[in-house]
């Protein structure tokens, strides 16, 4: 079921789209807020308030890096691994993440706190290497800094 | 020097607000075209600019805007969107549009959206721009309250909503007909062109798509006209441009000159040159689909016609620098794993053809290359040019690998004989 919250939200997005499937993402994207990421059963709920079939926002939601149809940690960390991060010692960043994580990439740590995820060019190439956190950015990384930012996150 | 896209910044001190925008001269084009000029005149004088879209391939926006058809049987409502997807690897200029100027893009918004009679207008974000998505809300609220958005803007008579959407990642929604069928909720696909957005594009509607930078470029154009615009460049192309500089550089960043100044004075002046110890082997001009110049091409310029004639694009603009420290095999391999990631996987060339490259790289790049995949690589490539796919990402995927094949053919085979790469310790 979605919450009055979720729907009231939904609601003032899709005032902006000529059919109601125009506000999927946005409308997976406020579950996706409220609840970590979009289970089945959400998923559901949602094609039915949109009219969409489950198959057709699925086959939406399934396309997207950033929408979350498995359980995913309290803090996801989005590593670049584009270009000039690669070139800028992208591969430091990375191997000192998933040692002091203990995971690899795609995967979540044990006491869920972080999931680690690859992502293409952050726009902050100027800074690179970069990462992003729930969003927030951090560029000219190196390995003292990781472990700076990720005490950050609890 | 004039820099009409970023005087109004201060780095570190946020976004001018609307009353410090209006205060330097801002919304004074938007007043100035509602009162007196007639959109199709508008258009003519965006033509007469020579303002080339800054989103990547160049098409002269007068132009474009022209294709929406006209009277009183056209089809409305039109749309206008903004192409803030921004996800090109070594890309990051719209960014800094969008989080530190968004007024002027509002502008120019509300003054292009006038010349093609436009009724809704959206600003298609990319995600992960969060710091640009809260500065941008703000600004539009802004503007709505001053009522330069909404209905009957300043008594004018004309209107336009303008809806911030926020994506959910995928580099291919950048590219304008997947762009279409991502804003209706569709797998964000490309579609099949003709017919163009123009006239048919949103839901079937006249649809103009243009880049964050091309659109900031709308209001000091209306306000004083196409002369002075082309006036600050230094090539046929009009206006300024940012240009951007990553990698190991002394100062990586960004910056706004003349359109058509040179490689070497964005990389030598701006940049302050490579950082001590590295030398510079080649660079990419303009995101990673555009061809290696190496690095004996640094008094080309970066206009659309210069980098062309050079064998490669301008692109978006925005360099990515190769030193000697670091393979370019290893750099071209990333380029195409980003590539053969971001396939939206709807045609089987690219889909199938893009990791195939990427694994025949990999296996050079690991040491266990054969001289014969040389010619399999170039092949390959001219394989996926423009033409054999759907849309232009795969095309764009092998610029950089087609170009580096020839100049770092050397580094190549040295993988494959040497059976390691030279650059791994
Ligand atoms: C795969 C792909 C990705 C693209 N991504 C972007 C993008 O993020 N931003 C952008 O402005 N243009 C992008 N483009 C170019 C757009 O298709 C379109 O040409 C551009 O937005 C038009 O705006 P302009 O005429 O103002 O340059 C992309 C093209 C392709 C093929
Ligand atoms: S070229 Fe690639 S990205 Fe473009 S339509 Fe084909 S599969 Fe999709
Ligand atoms: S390549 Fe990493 S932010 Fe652009």
């Amino acid at each position: 079921m979605l919450t009055q919250q979720e729907v009231t939200e939904i609601n003032s997005e899709l005032a902006h789209y000529e059919q109601k499937r125009g506000g999927c993402i946005e409308a997976l994207k406020t579950v996706q807020r409220h609840r970590g990421w979009v289970s089945d059963e959400s998923l559901a709920d949602l094609a039915d308030f949109l009219e969409m079939t489950t198959d057709e926002l699925d086959s939406v939601a399934t396309f997207y890096n950033l929408i979350f149809r498995k359980p995913v940690g309290r803090h996801v960390i989005l590593v670049c691994d584009s270009v000039s991060c690669w070139a800028m010692g992208f591969g430091e960043v990375l191997g000192h993440l998933e040692e002091r994580l203990g995971i690899k990439l795609g995967q979540t740590t044990a006491d869920g706190r972080f999931t680690l995820l690859p992502n293409v060019c952050l726009g902050a190439c100027d800074r690179a290497p970069a990462l992003m956190i729930d969003g927030d950015l951090h560029g000219d990384l190196d390995e003292q800094k990781v472990d700076k930012i990720l005490a950050g996150y609890e | 020097m004039d820099r009409p896209l970023t005087e109004n910044i201060r780095p570190g001190e946020g976004p001018p607000g609307i009353a410090e925008y209006e205060r330097a001269g801002g919304y004074r084009a938007l007043r100035k075209v509602l009162g007196d000029a007639d959109p199709q005149g508008l258009i003519r004088t965006v033509t007469d600019s020579h303002l080339r879209g800054r989103g990547g391939a160049g098409f002269p926006t007068g132009r474009k805007w022209s294709f929406v058809p006209r009277g009183e049987q056209a089809a409305h409502p039109v749309y206008l969107i903004i192409n803030a997807d921004e996800m090109e690897p070594g890309t990051f200029k719209d960014r800094l549009l969008l989080e530190e100027n968004p007024h002027l893009l509002i502008e120019g918004i509300v003054i292009g959206g006038y010349a093609l009679q436009a009724d809704i207008a959206y600003i298609f974000l990319r995600q992960e721009y969060t710091l640009a998505g809260e500065r941008c809300s703000r600004a539009v609220a802004e503007a709505y309250d001053r009522g330069y958005l909404g209905r009957n803007i300043l008594g004018s008579g004309f209107s336009l909503e303008l809806y911030l959407h926020s994506s959910a990642g995928r580099y291919i929604c950048g590219e304008e007909t997947a762009l279409l069928n991502a804003l209706e909720g569709r797998r964000a696909i490309p579609r099949a062109k003709p017919p163009f957005p123009p006239v048919t594009g949103l839901w079937g509607k006249p649809t103009i798509v243009n880049n964050v930078e091309t659109i900031c470029n709308v209001p000091q154009i209306a306000e004083h006209g196409a002369d002075r615009f082309r006036a600050l460049s230094r090539s046929v192309d009009g206006g300024t441009k940012l240009y951007g500089v990553s990698g190991r550089v002394k100062k990586p960043g960004l910056w706004e000159l003349p359109m058509g100044a040179s490689i070497r004075e964005i990389l030598e002046e701006h940049a302050g040159g490579m950082r001590d110890g590295f030398t510079l082997r080649a660079i990419i001009p303009g995101g990673a689909s555009t061809e290696f110049l190496p690095a004996d091409r640094l008094d080309v310029k970066m206009d659309f016609d210069s980098v062309k004639a050079a064998g490669s694009r301008l692109g978006t603009g925005t360099m990515i620098v190769l030193d000697d420290r670091t393979c370019p095999v290893g750099m071209i391999l990333n380029l195409m794993r980003f590539f053969a990631r971001e396939s939206c996987g709807w045609c089987t060339p690219c889909r199938e053809g893009l990791p195939w490259l990427a694994r025949t790289l990999e296996a050079i790049e690991n040491g266990e290359g054969r001289p014969e995949d040389m010619e399999i690589l170039r092949r390959h490539a001219g394989l996926l040019a423009p033409g054999h796919t759907f849309c232009a990402l795969a095309p764009g995927a092998v610029e950089p690998l087609q170009s580096g094949l020839t100049i770092f053919e050397e580094d190549f085979i040295r993988h494959i004989r040497e059976k390691r790469c030279p650059w791994r310790k």
